[in-house]
């Protein structure tokens, strides 16, 4: 395991109710770049970004997590976030009475004013309303999504995984996403971005193609992307290890 | 140190600013056990007090067209490990007047203390009257609190009132208000409470919407852990035209608590619109998982979870 990748991802397997999710997932993520994971819906990238996080239920079968080095497989999603992994997740969650202000305090080693209100301008949301407001049912999708974006940047956690994190915001505003994930880069956050949208793949430095719970290509962005676009059919069905393929093509 | 230094210090603990408390410009009422310690009336409102065996009666009275600009403080408690306080209370806001009250009732070193509220609130035609009640009984889990009001909103009236037991242990607490409603008036009753140990909560909460365009909202969020106990009964009644009444319970479960819910919904005219939501479970895992993948361990996790439900 070479020492300048911060993650490295060998041979994960998941399995959910019966059925294989992952099937040998191999990764590596180098320190200081964005990594986009390109994929279709059903293809496993969010499986896989629960996987890494530790979240209840997406504990590998088979097959080992290291991050900076440490073996992180069997470590809870606190002590990973405590080593510097974070989150950000497709839909996020609602809180009742938890201010926006406290919700971006919370990661935080020393929370500032100050850095509150440069994350929430990193995503345009005006921060003098903001950080008043509560992280409930009241904003709408995409505010949620900035407020979650805001959060990890605020955190600067070591590796950020950002599971579409341009889902919900509009597309004039992609472009903010955009210089968002840049601006973790260039202030020392990897970034494994996992889109299913292909012009996102663009922002990164490299990237992998997941299809069926496997990785089936690892390459510069345009390259992938060309593959994604050109010979990727929907994820129909991730079928058991055992079984023969499934409805989908192998690149 | 006195016992209305003790009394505004015990206030400070439970959340309130002792401030208010001697400010000649902030009505206010500090009440220790059965002593009357102190008592400010501002213009247009007016407090009469008398000292029984184990507690105080208190007569407020509010004008009519009367508007304080700042709420009125009330504070209750009783210090000692062990004692009775029996507050029986009538309220009378004046016609037309608009006024608030913020009530700390603190039983910091409580064993074995019992605190009954018996009030009696009206709320004259097109008054409009916001009571907020913080209760703090310490760690000890040794207070019986049994706050009961009956009240009377008249015509275009409006009673909002929110009771909260969030910090420290609840004890035993059996919360009953029931709350009439004239035409066009307006109840909202929103009771927080956080159970731990072998705490017992009961809360009932009743509105009956008897006047048309009458509204009513009937709230509750209760988080009960460890071997606490919850039960909640919220009734709304819509008896006339075109009243509008909702019931919301939600409560959180740890731990070996046991909660239960009965939202209670009737309705004697067909123009009447009347609902009820209640949810009990235990903390939602996504929200649980997002909070600790920002590096908060499980427990802490819960707690702000918890208290944003309770804020």
């Amino acid at each position: 395991m070479a020492q300048e990748n911060l993650l490295v991802v060998e041979d994960l397997y998941l399995i959910r109710e019966d059925r294989t999710i992952l099937r040998g997932v191999n990764l590596e993520v180098p320190r200081g770049v964005i990594f986009a994971l390109l994929g279709r819906n059903g293809s496993g990238k969010s499986s896989l970004a629960y996987a890494l996080m530790g979240c209840a239920g997406y504990a590998p079968s088979r097959g080992r997590i290291f991050f900076n080095g440490e073996d992180v497989t069997g470590l809870s999603i606190t002590e990973r976030a405590r080593r510097g992994i974070t989150l950000a997740w497709q839909e996020p969650a609602h809180f009742e009475g938890l201010k926006v202000r406290d919700y971006l305090a919370l990661g935080m080693e020393n929370p500032s004013r100050e850095r509150m209100e440069e994350a929430l301008a990193a995503v345009a949301l005006p921060p003098l309303t903001y950080l008043q407001r509560t992280v409930n049912e009241t904003l709408s999708g995409g505010e949620r999504k900035r407020i979650e974006l805001a959060a990890v940047y605020a955190m600067r956690p070591r590796l950020a995984i950002l599971d579409e994190p341009d889902s919900g915001i509009d597309v004039l505003s992609l472009d903010d996403i955009g210089t968002l994930i840049r601006r973790l880069r260039d202030e020392g956050t990897t970034v494994l971005l996992i889109t299913h949208r292909d012009e996102m793949v663009l922002v990164a430095d490299q990237a992998a193609l997941m299809c069926g719970g496997e990785v089936v290509r690892i390459g510069e962005p345009t390259e992938v992307r060309r593959h994604y676009a050109r010979r990727c059919r929907p994820c129909e069905v991730v079928e058991p290890v055992e079984a023969p393929g499934g409805g989908y093509e192998r690149l | 140190m006195s016992d209305f230094e003790a009394i505004l210090e015990a206030y400070r603990r439970s959340g309130g600013d002792p401030s208010f408390l001697r400010s000649p410009k902030v009505g206010s009422l500090v009440v220790h056990g059965n002593q009357v310690l102190g008592a400010n009336e501002v213009p247009g409102v007016h407090m009469e007090t008398e000292e029984l065996e184990h507690g105080v009666r208190v007569h407020v009275q509010v004008d009519p067209g009367a508007r304080p600009e700042r709420p009125v403080h009330l504070c209750f408690g009783v210090l000692p490990k062990e004692g009775r306080q029996e507050i029986l209370s009538t309220f009378e806001i004046g016609e037309g007047a608009q006024v608030e009250f913020l009530a700390h009732c603190t039983f910091p070193n409580a064993e074995k203390v019992v605190h009954l509220m018996e009030a009696q609130v009206h709320v004259a035609k097109g008054a409009s009257l916001k009571y907020a009640e913080t209760h703090y009984h310490g760690e000890g889990g040794g207070t019986q609190v049994v706050p009961r009001a009956r009240v009377t909103v008249d015509e275009g009236a409006t009673f909002v009132t929110e009771f909260a037991l969030t910090t420290g242990r609840v004890g035993v607490m059996e919360f009953d208000y029931v709350v009439d409603v004239a035409a066009k008036g307006t109840a909202e009753l929103v009771t927080k409470a956080y159970g731990k140990g072998t705490d017992r909560i009961a809360v009932k909460e009743t509105i009956r919407l008897n006047g048309p365009y009458a509204r009513g909202l009937a709230k509750a969020r209760i988080a009960v852990r460890d071997q606490a106990t919850s039960e909640v009964v919220g009734t709304t009644e819509g008896n006339a035209p075109f009243t509008r009444g909702h019931v919301d319970c939600v409560e959180i479960v740890r731990d070996q608590a046991v909660a239960s819910a009965i939202p209670v919904v009737r309705v004697h005219d067909d123009r009447a619109y009347v609902t009820h939501e209640a949810a009990i479970g235990t903390v939602d895992k996504k929200e649980l998982e997002t909070l600790m993948s920002r590096g908060l361990d499980e427990e802490a996790a819960v707690d702000v979870i918890v208290r944003g439900m309770l804020q």
